[in-house]
């Protein structure tokens, strides 16, 4: 089990230390976005289009205009006098703030009503008469370049189709070398739907510019402060907010997972009417805007195929992607590739061709998308590597756990360099299939599953054993906008001994202010009780690129504990000075410097704290601060083996998780009870794409499911009893050996699901099924066959 | 574009009916009302209640107890418990996130039965109790639900916790022997996108346990 290098006083890396957060959270303080009233804030609300495609030949606001309260209505029109009516897309696409002449989207923003209460802007907005002409959308992506299609992006000069980029990565010809000798080639299309983060606290911002001192305050629901001053600075830099005069506070995030990295319009639309009327503006979409205009994610059209030998060796796959951006292109993808880190799709096995292609396209649909809980695209590979590696079993007839066991990439062989380019820093991958097999009773339920079979029941067993990618990332190969992907830590210990630490990123719901201070107590000694952490204020924050990616423990949470040890060997010169030895005669143990050999002469961290300020060395500097920016020199691979049983009504096709057994393996963890919740909320989160959630459009661009009414989230009924567990393998390159884990389960858990559904019907023929499998799909399935009556 | 008013409209005790002279028209006063049991006050709120038979189009009155104080408001009739509690009464506590009763992230207890504030009218609640999650614990002690929660650690973002504290702690008073099922069922309504689900199981029994000793 986790041992502990700190006591729990300490409370160091793997004590289960209580979130510092939840005091103000269970007694309703905590303080988010709509929270915060300034006095003489007006209300913002937004008119969206009811049409996916159409011009808009006239807006009247006459009659809002005459309600109590409402005080303007800001069009398109009126931010083009500001050059404001565009704005770039952390893809370098282009996205309107409001429209001047074409909507492109259902529920595109379409003018903004002023008022000074919530209810008279609701109002006012209901009030507003648009004219629209309607014109035939592109829905469907497939047709997007056909001939015929009408050329959406008309904005842009020369522009003669609904193209936006074309990838690939790997050895095409090995790989189709590799696919035309093979014994067996097995193929399947899948489409990862467009689905929604649906983070519980929705979007919005409250925009205060101070005319007299030319000073803005955003306080905006934003996983990543930094990047956005310097987004505004850049869009509006031409009208006087430079970045100096710009500061960004996130306070608490009611959940992000990705969907609040992205810029939207409403927060630019914010920004405009208070610069232009000198007072603050609140804006907070509803539950429904947001469903429907923003944060969308996934939505990949996959082809896959897997070329192997007849007894089972896995020789290449090569994937087809058809990417469904919306009507653009405004990926929250921090890195150099248009499909993020998709090319993590070879997985978890040793195999050495592989060949990825995508084309990504424009249609009438609200733009993307964002990378709910994963590092950029490594959902949609790992799915697609895990059921097509299902698939191969199946085809050959052998026991999928066998042939992973067979084909994985041995521990010895780290760092492995895979066939897209990555080296893989560290796995276990054998120890934790076994781990997963172990505990669910593997052997027992294949004995089950095929006595159920002979008497007609439905029972299926799905394994996943993903690798992720996240930390992003090197500088080499990630940014936003150009600014690299470090993170930052400065720490700030006070003569007392207690400290406070400021970070780049920003939790919204990781607790991130506990085990933060668990890094700096480990390495320093501190009580982690002690030890206060701060994050997204850019006035007072280390520049950082934010909280997504599973990136805060790989770069903030490396840049505390370099940091924290610079701190350390400055106490060690102190801790020398005031017991009147060497350095090198010195020893370090949490909390404490001693004399080798005589721990009685030994000086504490708080003693020696109290020496930087007070009796310091002469020519040393005083003070105990210190700040690092940590640009990593590689990302975390972390890694799990799930296990999933379910049992299906063969008559309704009803679908019941009986047992998940997720081990992962996300290097060494900092606290154990943050962890465990965090692997909780992530499967809850794979198992709602795998059987719940999906974003339906019509033939006319229509939302069908835009309200929590329709747009499935898992509750407290749908939640398995998730039955957790880890291995530990390191990240060598780490400086505490941790990797990241928030996203692991989310990227893990859908495949396990599907493939355990299809286990359960492949003895009727069934090779594939997409997500979200709903007992509809599956009863339409068993009816087809003559299973159910 | 017209000059934004200066002072939003239907702030909290306007129209001259202040707190202070309210609580004198009870006969109570301001420490007394703290003092005094919830039940001999909402009886004498009874007087309050019977509302004329048509509100609106203007501002309404509602006197009502919010976490054991009186309070009177003037809100427009369409104003929800929700916007009351969080606009004029600055208790923000319950959160607004879906607006129609489909995720309980807005529960607040009336006459210490949870309801979607979000869906209940200010004007339906004068003369009655209203519980928020800032009245929850008794001055300093929090309630054994909302000390099971940092202790299992129930709560991820935050966003949904005073719903979810409030519909288990709801539970945990009708119902002081709950199993795992009747906990799933008293949070099916509360949606939870952090999937803190399996931790709000094992704290709400773990606070029903701590409340029996």
């Amino acid at each position: 089990m986790i041992r502990c290098k700190t006591s729990k006083e300490i409370g160091g890396m793997g004590h289960s230390v209580k979130r510092k957060e939840d005091a103000r959270f269970i007694q309703g303080k905590g303080h988010y976005v709509d929270d915060i009233h300034l006095p003489g804030m007006l209300h913002m609300d937004i008119v969206r289009s009811p049409y996916a495609y159409a011009k808009i030949k006239s807006i009247n606001a006459e009659e809002a205009l005459k309600i109590p309260g409402v005080l303007a209505v800001v069009t398109g029109k009126d931010l083009e006098k500001y050059n404001l009516h565009w704005m770039p897309t952390l893809m370098s696409d282009t996205q309107m703030v409001l429209p001047t002449d074409t909507v492109m989207y259902q529920a595109q923003e379409v003018a903004a009503v002023i008022a000074t209460d919530r209810y008279a802007a609701r109002d006012g907005k209901e009030a507003v008469i648009v004219e629209y002409e309607p014109m035939k959308p592109v829905i469907d992506p497939h047709k997007s370049l056909d001939p015929g299609a009408p050329v959406l992006r008309t904005d842009k000069p020369g522009k003669n189709d609904n193209h936006i980029w074309h990838w690939e990565v790997g050895d095409k010809t090995a790989t189709e070398k590799i696919f035309a000798e093979a014994d067996v080639v097995v193929k399947e299309q899948m489409h990862i739907p467009r689905i929604h983060v649906a983070s519980i606290e929705t979007c919005g911002c409250v925009a205060d510019y101070d005319k007299v001192n030319n000073h803005l305050t955003m306080y905006m629901t934003t996983q990543a402060p930094h990047a956005i001053r310097t987004v505004i600075a850049l869009v509006a830099g031409h009208v006087g907010l430079t970045e100096e005069k710009i500061r960004v506070v996130s306070p608490d995030i009611g959940g992000g997972f990705g969907g609040k990295v992205p810029v939207y319009p409403g927060y630019v639309i914010a920004i405009a009417v208070s610069f232009l009327v000198g007072k603050p503006v609140k804006w907070v979409e509803d539950r429904s805007e947001n469903l429907q205009a923003d944060s969308f994610a996934r939505d990949y059209h996959i082809t896959a195929e897997m070329a192997g030998t007849k007894d089972g060796k896995i020789l290449a796959t090569r994937f087809k992607i058809l990417a469904d951006h919306g009507y653009t292109d405004a990926s929250a993808n921090p890195s150099k590739f248009p499909t993020g880190l998709f090319s993590i799709g070879t997985g978890s096995y040793d195999y050495g061709a592989a060949f990825m292609e995508a084309d990504a396209v424009y249609t009438n649909k609200p733009p993307g998308g964002v990378a709910y809980r994963c590092s950029f695209r490594v959902t949609e590979a790992v799915h697609a590597i895990e059921r097509i590696t299902d698939r191969f079993a199946f085809e050959i007839g052998k026991d999928p756990a066998q042939l992973r066991m067979e084909n994985f990439i041995k521990k010895e062989d780290f760092p492995w360099k895979s066939p897209t380019g990555w080296t893989y820093d560290s796995g276990d991958y054998h120890a934790g299939l076994l781990k997963a097999m172990e505990v669910v009773g593997y052997e027992e339920l294949r004995k089950e599953q095929a006595e159920k079979r002979e008497r007609g029941e439905l029972m299926g067993i799905g394994i996943s054993t993903f690798t992720e990618i996240v930390g992003a990332g090197p500088s080499r190969d990630f940014d936003i906008l150009g600014i690299k992907m470090f993170d930052s830590a400065e720490i700030r210990v006070h003569p007392t001994g207690k400290a406070i630490a400021r970070f780049g990123t920003k939790s919204q719901g990781q607790g991130h202010e506990t085990t933060y201070a668990q890094i700096i107590a480990e390495e320093l000694g501190i009580p982690a009780e002690h030890i206060q952490v701060e994050e997204g204020d850019t006035d007072t924050a280390p520049y950082g690129l934010g909280t997504y990616a599973s990136r805060s423990t790989p770069t903030a949470g490396a840049a505390a504990a370099v940091a924290a040890r610079k701190l350390r060997d400055k106490a060690r010169k102190i801790a020398a000075y005031l017991l009147e030895v060497s350095e090198e005669d010195l020893e370090w143990e949490p909390g404490k410097f001693f004399v080798k050999g005589a721990p009685e002469k030994a000086k504490t961290i708080q003693e020696i704290v109290f020496a930087a300020y007070t009796n310091h060395p002469l020519g040393m500097e005083a003070g105990f601060e210190a700040t690092h920016y940590y640009d990593p020199p590689n990302l975390t691979f972390p890694s799990g083996a799930y296990i999933c049983v379910v049992d299906i009504d063969k008559e309704t096709g009803e679908i019941k998780v009986r047992r998940f057994v997720a081990i992962d393996d996300c290097g060494n963890i900092i606290n154990p009870m943050i962890v465990q919740g965090q692997v909780h909320g992530g499967l809850t989160q794979g198992l709602a794409p795998a059987m719940y959630e999906q974003l339906i459009y019509d033939e006319d661009g229509n939302i069908l499911n835009g309200t929590f009414m329709d747009y499935l989230v898992p509750t407290a009924v749908e939640s398995p009893n998730w039955e957790t567990g880890h291995t530990v393998t390191p990240s060598p390159h780490h400086p505490i050996g941790a990797k990241g884990v928030g996203e692991s389960p989310t990227v893990g858990a859908p495949p396990a699901i599907a493939n355990a559904i299809v286990d359960a019907l492949s003895h009727l023929g069934v090779t594939h099924i997409d997500i979200p499998i709903t007992p509809f799909k599956v009863w339409k399935i068993l009816k087809e066959k003559g299973v159910a009556q | 574009m017209k000059n934004p008013s200066e002072e939003q409209s239907s702030m909290q005790e306007k129209k001259g009916v202040s707190r202070r002279a309210f609580l004198r028209g009870a006969g109570l006063t301001t420490a007394g009302t703290v003092a005094l049991s919830a039940g001999l006050l909402s009886f004498k709120l009874e007087d309050a209640k019977a509302p004329p038979a048509i509100l609106g189009p203007g501002e309404a009155e509602v006197r009502f107890v919010v976490n054991g104080q009186a309070r009177t408001i003037w809100v427009e009739p369409r104003t929800t418990l929700a916007e009351a509690l969080r606009e004029h009464l600055s208790l923000t506590g319950a959160k607004v996130v879906c607006d129609r009763g489909s995720c309980s992230a807005c529960t607040v207890w009336v006459d210490g039965k949870p309801v979607n504030s979000c869906i209940t009218l200010a004007v339906d609640v004068s003369g009655r109790e209203v519980t928020t999650i800032e009245g929850l614990a008794q001055g300093d002690e929090l309630h054994p639900v909302q000390e099971a929660f940092i202790e299992h650690d129930a709560s991820m973002c935050g966003f949904c916790t005073p719903g979810m504290v409030m519909s288990c702690a709801a539970l945990l008073k009708r119902n002081p022997n709950p199993g795992l099922e009747d906990v799933k069922l008293a949070t099916s309504g509360n949606l939870c996108r952090c999937g803190t689900y399996p931790k709000v199981f094992e704290a709400t029994l773990a606070a029903a346990k701590k409340m029996k000793k």
